[in-house]
């Protein structure tokens, strides 16, 4: 997020596209609800009635996977009008033209043909969002798990800075980030293309300040991203792998070809705190310990650094995952003597830039922002005052492309997915306390849907869609509009990511989640299928 | 406080127990006693929540006025003088207290909440032993249908800090005051036990309430005094809230606020608050396993990690930069993760290491 979570009951305006804070993100969303009974107004975009959406000034109930259409006709009434920030974009920004040029082909009419939303809505949420100061944009997954989920993200950015909405308290574009530690996987350099802090790996400094700091040349290539992984390895090239703490086989996009994926290594090494569907194609499993078993940080959405401690002794023979890597490190020939995850952090404060000025005291019980430059600096609630990190900020027409897979008479559907409440991801699956909540999957289904399919309240259907088929429980509900259902991914007796589309966005390569095309149907055994029974 | 845009915000002296304060005007007589360091006593004031001003428990004595004043709802004036345990002061306390234990079951000895009780703590401070009334006491059952918050309106003082919180923090709504007088209790519309339907299970209603009224289960059965605090970071999502994790002997037994947190300031979803128990699943895996013939067989952590090292280094020598990737994960710590993306490229001498960024 460019500013901070504290921030949120301050602002005037929340413009909330493609995220149900509530159940995604609770307490964020209960900041939101705050601000809406201070008097704030919430412009919420979402082809769900979420629960946000009941508190929304205007909702936009659009066609799912068209944000980007949406944003463009924003963007062309924002501009047209004049309410855009002109002396903010002189000073600050450059390639307006060019954005112009690719936004003046969306005037309201055409988004609203695209979108389905009416065109006053847009024209007054463009006005609101444009005209008030203390106006935020907020998003999630809803915006970037489409194909074209970084020229969403792009576009919003571009909507920010249009209309000077950067760089101030109350404001900015804030996505916010769905695992606890996502932030800091990202800031560590957890990724093919970066290195820790963010410079690319074919910087040729970043190469050197690495090679030299590591003893060991830098491999001069770009690596794998996930979706490569599983391709190489369906096709033999890539023969190992070593999972740390997720379960692809069940969270990833085409669930079904990431199985296959496994199943064709060499050697497949998990390690996690429980026989996941992805361990269950493992060679080795190494036991890890819990979050509450260990010390370290974790770097929240609104890139706060926070401590984790140690409360209790990991159980049997689990050790924490810092200290597996640790003890593998020593046995692949690295001569590393950390004796603690603080002296890992102290290497930390060199390697990334953002982190230098932080140490264990001084993050103490309310840790601190990045970037912490030095010692003395207090941290950084809010981005890019006064100027942008790259310098002037870069605006970029974005033209409407239509979702990768569209609905067809054999898959009439759309299904989009999404978290709830009482789970996470698949851990919490473990808790008595929230599988009373929610044992299984409900997936929703609108009442007309239903009617149309013979279906009831809590009844086990079969969903299909070009890639797999599943079956699951649904609930009937008006949150969602008729020819599209929602489910979450939290079940492996519904594994809604066998139904899921692979197909990539082209630059971070993350899966089309939000919309595919499926078919639903009466599940003859229902009876006697117990996959999703209780 | 901030005056209006452009104004100096002006300051106010007062005296609170012969003692000078100066305070930004608009602070109420509680803050500014808290400033000095004298703890006036509340049982409905929350600073969390808009004030109720109900109980009168903070109540002060304020020189030329002729009634005690609640100082949580109170503005500290100029020159205003005033004492915070007077003799007239202590009276009220008292008698607030007993009118309160008057309808109280009088079970602090097996209570839950002992040790950890506001109610218990201030008798103690104003020596109300029991109560000096004679009355009805409610005989309501306990409701206790979800695994995970336990309501026993017996208890309640109805002090409706968790009517509040549920409104103002979690906007929630789930609970309200029912019919009023000596049957006013809290409850769910329609006195229905507490469902997923309309509440969400946050647990902040059972942090929040001052008696053990309504009790978190998860911690029932372990007394105050035997849980150690160790504050930590929600392991769940990107929002980061802190809570402190309780734990007796060598074991975790549940979660409670932590009201200074920069993410949260005390709330917590349902999964933050409720889901220690998934750290003794039995499903948890305890020692290295090793594949053989297809079946999982136990290991020494030499065996498993000299394994792993050798067919690591192995494949990646003899295939290439290609031939191996390494997925780490955002649900470990940023020490974690960093160790791994070294390990693998200095290790492995690859770049392919990612993670599931966007689950
Ligand atoms: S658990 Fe949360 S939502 Fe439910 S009644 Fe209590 S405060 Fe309200
Ligand atoms: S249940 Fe607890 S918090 Fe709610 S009104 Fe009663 S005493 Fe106060
Ligand atoms: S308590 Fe809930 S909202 Fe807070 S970090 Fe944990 S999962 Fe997220
Ligand atoms: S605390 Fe002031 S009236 Fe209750």
């Amino acid at each position: 997020m460019t500013n901070s979570i504290a921030d949120i009951v301050g602002n005037d305006v929340l413009f909330i596209i493609g995220s149900n804070a509530t159940e995604a993100h609770p307490i964020i969303g209960n900041k939101m609800k705050q601000a809406h009974l201070r008097g704030a107004k919430l412009i919420v975009v979402d082809p769900r009635r979420t629960e946000l959406a009941e508190h929304a000034h205007l909702w936009l109930r659009l066609k799912p996977g068209t944000d980007n259409a949406l944003v463009n006709g924003m963007l062309h009434t924002i501009i047209s009008n004049g309410w855009h920030a002109k002396e903010y974009i002189d000073e600050r920004t450059e390639g307006f033209d060019d954005l112009w040029a690719t936004v003046k082909d969306y005037p309201a009419e055409r988004a609203a043909e695209i979108t389905g939303v009416p065109v006053e809505t847009i024209v007054a949420a463009a006005e609101l969002y444009a005209t008030t100061r203390k106006a935020g944009i907020f998003y999630t997954l809803g915006i970037t798990e489409h194909t074209v989920g970084t020229a969403n993200v792009m576009n919003l950015a571009n909507l920010g800075m249009v209309t000077g909405h950067i760089g101030f308290p109350n404001a900015g574009v804030n996505p916010m980030r769905g695992q606890n530690n996502v932030q800091g996987s990202c800031d560590m350099g957890a990724l093919p293309n970066s290195f820790p802090g963010y410079p690319s790996v074919l910087d040729f400094e970043a190469q050197k300040k690495f090679s030299e700091a590591y003893g060991v040349q830098m491999p001069q290539d770009m690596g794998l991203r996930i979706p490569e992984m599983f391709e190489l390895a369906v096709h033999g090239t890539l023969k190992a792998m070593f999972i740390m703490g997720e379960d692809p086989a069940l969270t990833d996009a085409d669930a079904n070809h990431v199985r296959k994926a496994l199943e064709n290594l060499d050697f497949l090494v998990v390690q996690n705190i429980f026989m996941t569907e992805t361990a269950k194609y493992a060679d080795v499993f190494l036991p890890a310990a819990l979050y509450a078993e260990k010390d370290g940080t974790f770097t929240n959405t609104e890139r706060r650094v926070q401590r984790v401690r140690k409360a209790v002794e990991p159980p049997g023979d689990t050790k924490p995952d810092w200290e597996i890597i640790l003890e593998l490190g020593k046995r692949m020939g690295m001569d590393w003597d950390y004796d603690s995850p603080e002296a890992i952090f102290e290497e930390i404060r060199t390697a990334v830039p953002q982190y230098a000025g932080m140490t264990y005291e001084r993050l103490g019980t309310v840790g601190l922002q990045w970037p912490v430059p030095t010692e003395d600096h207090p941290g950084t609630p809010f981005l890019h005052e006064g100027r942008f990190t790259r310098g002037k900020g870069l605006l970029q027409g974005i033209p409407f492309q239509e979702p990768a897979e569209l609905v067809d008479d054999e898959y009439p559907m759309l299904l989009t997915t999404g978290r709830m409440l009482y789970h996470y991801n698949i851990m919490t699956r473990l808790s008595q306390n929230l599988e009373w909540l929610r044992p299984y999957e409900l997936a929703e289904v609108n009442p007309a849907d239903a009617e149309r399919l013979g279906v009831v309240e809590d009844e086990l259907i079969r969903v299909s869609s070009r890639r797999g088929s599943i079956t699951t429980r649904i609930t009937l509900t008006e949150k969602v509009p008729p020819g599209t259902m929602f489910m979450t991914f939290h079940f492996k007796e519904s594994p809604v990511n066998e139904l899921t589309n692979a197909e990539g966005d082209p630059v971070t390569m993350t899966a089309e989640f939000k919309v595919c095309a499926v078919r639903m149907e009466k599940e003859p055994a229902a009876e006697s299928h117990g996959a999703a029974a209780k | 406080m901030t005056g209006p845009a452009g104004a100096e915000t002006a300051t106010i002296q007062a005296t609170i127990d012969g003692r000078e304060v100066t305070v930004p005007a608009g602070t109420t007589i509680l803050d500014a006693a808290r400033d000095l360091g004298i703890d006036i006593p509340t049982l409905c004031h929350h600073e969390t929540l808009s004030p109720a001003a109900s109980c009168r428990l903070c109540v002060v004595e304020v020189e030329g006025r002729p009634n005690l004043m609640p100082a949580c709802a109170t503005e500290l004036l100029d020159g205003m003088v005033l004492q915070t345990e007077s003799q007239a002061v202590i009276e009220a306390r008292t008698l607030i207290l007993d009118l309160l234990l008057s309808d109280h079951p009088q079970g602090c000895i097996t209570c839950e909440q002992s040790g950890g009780c506001t109610l218990q703590d201030y008798c103690y401070r104003y020596g109300v032993e029991a109560s000096t009334f004679e009355g009805d006491k409610r005989q309501l059952p306990i409701e206790s249908d979800n695994p995970m918050i336990e309501r026993d309106m017996n208890k309640c003082i109805l002090c409706g800090k968790c009517v509040r919180v549920c409104a103002e923090v979690q906007v929630t709504n789930a609970i309200d005051f029912t019919e009023r007088g000596f049957e006013s209790q809290i409850a769910a519309s329609f006195d229905n036990p507490l469902a997923s339907d309309f509440c969400r299970f946050c647990g902040q209603c059972a942090d929040i309430c001052p008696t053990g009224a309504i009790a978190n289960k998860q911690i029932k059965g372990v007394r105050t005094w035997d849980r150690k605090k160790v504050r930590t970071t929600c392991p769940f999502c990107g929002v980061g809230c802190n809570f402190d994790l309780n734990v007796a002997g060598d074991k975790i037994v549940g979660v409670t606020a932590a009201y200074d947190a920069p993410a949260n300031q005390g709330s917590l979803c349902v999964k933050g608050r409720f889901h220690t128990d998934l750290i003794y699943s039995p499903d948890r895996i305890t020692t290295p396993l090793i594949k053989k013939d297809g079946v999982w067989e136990k290991a020494t952590w030499d065996e498993a990690l000299e394994l792993v090292a050798g067919r690591l280094l192995e494949i990646r020598g003899e295939h290439g930069n290609l031939s191996v990737g390494v997925l780490s994960s955002a649900r470990c710590t940023n020490e974690e993760n960093y160790l791994l993306q070294r390990l693998t490229r200095a290790g492995l001498n690859t770049n392919s290491i990612d993670h599931c960024a966007r689950t």
